[in-house]
């Protein structure tokens, strides 16, 4: 899916946020990306969901390299990979299906798209989707009345609609509690399983990344840290990535003791290439 | 052990912040300003007193008073007082017509700058972006500089005298407005919606639709009607120039010294601004 070679970022300020990564990511594939906050994860996320442009190093997409296409190829290709935000990133003052039905602006015309404003297209899609994430009975309220998980459904939902073949979550969970976190998380390993999609998930919660996910990948200053199954990561390794990260180190303290033991129960289901 | 931040020793405070000479500057180039231009404008409060000056005050005062009120009076300025309605909704109507393309054009977020562009190809961005953003603030600019008073009278030299000319004054200048003031509003809407369509995919016309109108529509709406109140009053000085309306009427009454009709005219000139008021603020609250 995604064959990432050296690949660098220099912001306009000179901070490198990104300082060689490369990184092969198979189709189908679920990835957890772990890292003290400052690490860069959120830049190769938007590298990799074709917003941002590395300064160095190249992005193979599907076997096509990014750099070389038009403005609307990169459309297309954006078109095929969804992407979660830590904030919800959705208009509150839009009514939730609209906010959901968005995720078909990729292949709409701008017609279609105005009518639906008024009178929306594709409702069983927008029904469909919302069902999926457990909250139907929302299609009609206004999106700033829902609380902080709600949106990140609808948010998910939205992705759903738009039916890419890479679903990106940048800390999907980050920004509501801990017991929504768990379910937020299964619900995108659930649905990236069902419909076969390539899922990469940013993650605050180490246990989280441990816990639902076959690959963890850890990311310091930068640089690939280890790329690893959850059961070959050590408390060691883990305290090496966050040291220095106050914040991040304690909630090491609270990891179950040992290896983990719900990591090896999500090995990549058959037929998924790792 | 992490140490809790208010346990950090007494002698590492964070530096504090450079000096900058900026607020001490502007201060003094604030306070020069208005005292040059006291002089410069010749503000002299003793003319107010001095010769003829509250006598000719009070010989307008005493002419105005009591206002003429009769039916027929009234009536025949029914149809001015419409006109200056119609002048200020046909002139926002074109105001708006120029002011919506042009400040899509003009907002930097859109065409070349920010998050929806880190991918664009330099040609697209430097070339189709900023060249339209450039030219459009350019022309907004020139619309905006001119005042509708010298509109109005170009174009009463253009199409004659009537209402027209100030329709087009005014849908001109305040186009002119619109488009720079909307282009503001829409480049500080929550910029993260945007990069969430643009990354699944949208097009710029399908990130506008989804992202950036529904953001930006209440503050659009209540700054065009705040314009909409403000046309009706240039609508009626626009009249001075020969463009209709109860401006004209005012400068008829006011040079054959019947000064009872003027405080009429002022009179529903008031009423027609504080309705307009009204009905923008009822719209207003809706919209919030």
């Amino acid at each position: 899916m995604y064959e990432l070679g050296g690949i660098r970022k220099v912001f306009a300020s000179g901070t490198t946020a990104l300082d060689g990564i490369s990184l092969r990511v198979g189709r189908g594939e679920h990835v957890a990306f772990v890292g003290p906050s400052g690490a860069g994860k959120t830049t190769l996320f938007r590298i990799l969901n074709l917003t941002l442009r590395p300064t160095d190093g190249t992005l193979v997409l599907d076997g096509t390299d990014v750099a070389a296409l038009s403005d609307a190829a990169l459309r297309g290709a954006r078109a095929r990979i969804g992407t979660i935000y830590q904030q919800h990133n959705l208009v509150g003052r839009l009514s939730v299906v609209h906010n959901v039905l968005a995720g078909n602006l990729a292949r709409w015309s701008t017609l279609t798209a105005l009518i639906s404003l008024v009178r929306p297209r594709d409702l069983p899609g927008a029904v469909r989707a919302l069902a999926q994430v457990g909250i139907p009975e929302k299609l009609y309220t206004r999106t700033d009345a829902l609380s902080g998980g709600q949106q990140q459904r609808v948010a998910i939902a939205r992705v759903l609609v738009q039916d890419p073949d890479v679903i990106l979550a940048d800390e999907p969970v980050s920004s509501v509690d801990p017991s929504l976190a768990v379910s937020i998380v299964s619900l995108l390993r659930d649905l990236g399983h069902e419909s076969r999609k390539t899922l990469l998930v940013n993650l605050h919660s180490v246990e989280l990344a441990l816990t639902y996910f076959p690959r963890v990948v850890g990311i310091r200053d930068g640089r690939l840290f280890f790329d690893l199954a959850p059961d070959q990561v050590t408390r060691e390794l883990l305290a090496e990535l966050y040291e220095g990260h106050r914040d991040d180190e304690r909630q090491l303290e609270s990891l179950p003791d040992g290896k983990s033991t719900l990591g090896g129960a999500c090995r990549p289901l058959p037929g998924f290439a790792k | 052990m992490a140490r809790a931040p208010w346990a950090a020793p007494a002698d590492r405070f964070p530096a504090s912040p450079s000096k900058s000479l900026f607020p001490y500057l502007f201060t003094a180039v604030f306070v020069g300003a208005v005292l040059f231009s006291l002089r410069a404008a010749q503000v002299d409060p003793r003319l107010l007193f001095e010769g003829g000056a509250m006598g000719n005050v009070g010989r307008f005062l005493r002419g105005a008073f009591p206002p003429r009120l009769s039916a027929e009076f009234l009536g025949l300025m029914l149809r001015p007082a419409l006109e200056t309605i119609q002048i200020s909704v046909m002139g926002m109507a074109i105001a708006v017509l120029i002011g919506v393309p042009f400040g899509l054009l003009a907002t930097s977020t859109l065409t070349w700058r920010g998050v929806l562009h880190e991918r664009t190809t330099p040609r697209g961005r430097w070339g189709l972006g900023f060249g339209a953003y450039a030219a459009v603030r350019a022309a907004l600019s020139v619309f905006r500089a001119i005042p509708e008073y010298v509109w109005a009278f170009m174009f009463v030299r253009a199409v004659g005298l009537g209402p027209f000319p100030g329709v087009l004054a005014i849908g001109v200048a305040y186009g002119g407005m619109l488009g720079k003031v909307y282009s503001e509003i829409l480049e500080n809407v929550n910029p993260r919606p945007l990069e969430t369509l643009h990354a699944a995919g949208a097009s710029r016309l399908g990130v506008i639709l989804y992202g950036l109108v529904p953001q930006a529509l209440p503050n659009v709406i209540a700054y065009s009607l705040y314009r909409w109140e403000c046309a009706i009053r240039a609508s009626a000085i626009l009249g001075f120039v020969g463009a209709g309306g109860l401006g004209q009427q005012i400068e008829l009454s006011m040079r054959m010294f019947q000064f009872d009709e003027v405080l009429t005219l002022l009179g529903m000139l008031f009423i027609l601004v504080a309705g307009v008021d009204f009905v923008s603020g009822r719209i207003r609250v809706r919209l919030a």
